[in-house]
């Protein structure tokens, strides 16, 4: 697979799954258990999206690097209610600060 | 006075400004998703097609995550967990279906706009015309900015060079916790973090890049089918609220 044809695929069924809440009948997707796991399905994903991101290298070995440092100012900056950009932003000079001291 | 009739001026005004400062705020995070999306090796165009086309943050974010974890072998997990973390908008269309009421290519807008933003919101005004109006303002507000400042963070990420010494990987892992931050509004979304959490660190030794992420789908089902009673009330507030939407569209 290409990773055009990745793209146009996440991005197609991306629009089938928003258009199918305007399409199919509420009574399908509203009962009171498929809204609760649904509810948690993000939370689930993004949890794990963390793991991938900030602990695992290459081949999927778990790597403490610059990266966790990261997540971790992300955290705290987070407790302070910072502004989403500016974390992400903060987060990535961290680590390109830990780097070119020779770490992580 | 009839809850149906055409919105006074400054009633508008209201809705207009309430429904651009959120479009502000949330599409300006373009900026972050363009330079991650270079930094992972998706060309400018590809940024921009997720950005146009799939059109909701949080799967946006997690595509290009796993392909830069896992590269194009990941591909399908990639595609299934930004798949997975859409389904939240078709859900919000069967409320906004509702308030909106439309059909043809307008139905076919409607459900492309259909966001945590313009969910938001739409559903936090009284009176239905404000509703549609809030809906429509903020989807558009966010669907502009959100794919200008893709193209400009994309161009950026080109512009930067190597991403590694930038820290692009460790700010996609912010993005990533600040992404989940809002969420953890409840114990069962607690429980389902330390969980899932779990699963990723054991099985990403043992399996492709990406499919440890699917994998971690199961803590949602492992909690949100415990035996009822225990658990607690929707994270959708009664004000109209979204508690667990992204601070991305």
């Amino acid at each position: 697979m290409s990773l055009w044809v990745a793209v146009l695929i996440a991005s197609l069924l991306s629009v089938a799954v928003k258009l199918a809440g305007y399409l199919v009948p509420e009574s399908v997707m509203a009962g009171e258990r498929t809204r609760r796991v649904t509810t948690l399905l993000p939370v689930a994903l993004l949890a794990a999206l963390v793991v991938v991101q900030s602990v695992t290298g290459d081949a999927g070995a778990i790597v403490v690097d610059a990266r966790l440092a990261a997540a971790g100012l992300a955290i705290v900056l987070l407790l302070l209610r910072v502004n989403f950009l500016v974390i992400v932003l903060a987060a990535g000079a961290l680590a390109a600060i830990l780097r070119a001291l020779g770490w992580g | 006075m009839s809850l149906d009739e055409p919105l006074s001026p400054t009633r508008r005004r209201e809705v207009v400004r309430q429904a651009w400062s959120v479009g502000v705020a949330s599409g300006t995070y373009g900026i972050s998703f363009g330079a991650l999306a270079v930094a992972a090796g998706l060309d400018i165009w590809q940024a921009q097609v997720l950005s146009l086309v799939m059109f909701t943050g949080g799967s946006q974010f997690a595509f290009v995550g796993i392909i830069a974890a896992g590269g194009l072998a990941a591909a399908p997990a990639a595609i299934a967990t930004a798949t997975m973390l859409g389904i939240r908008n078709g859900l919000y269309g069967l409320q906004t279906s509702q308030l909106l009421r439309v059909t043809g290519v307008r139905r076919l807008a409607a459900a492309q706009l259909t966001i945590d933003e313009s969910t938001a919101v739409g559903i936090a005004q009284p009176e239905p015309p404000a509703q549609r109006l809030g809906f429509w303002q903020t989807g558009i507000a966010v669907f502009v900015l959100w794919n200008l400042s893709t193209l400009a963070g994309s161009l950026l990420g080109n512009a930067l060079g190597d991403p590694r010494a930038l820290g692009l990987d460790a700010a996609a892992a912010a993005a990533f916790v600040a992404l989940l931050w809002p969420r953890l509004k409840s114990r069962d979304a607690a429980a389902t973090a330390v969980l899932a959490i779990a699963i990723a660190l054991l099985t990403s030794p043992l399996l492709p890049a990406g499919v440890p992420v699917i994998l971690a789908a199961a803590a949602a089902l492992m909690i949100g089918l415990r035996h009822p009673g225990r658990h607690e009330e929707p994270l959708e507030g009664g004000d109209g609220s979204l508690g667990g939407a992204d601070p991305v569209p």
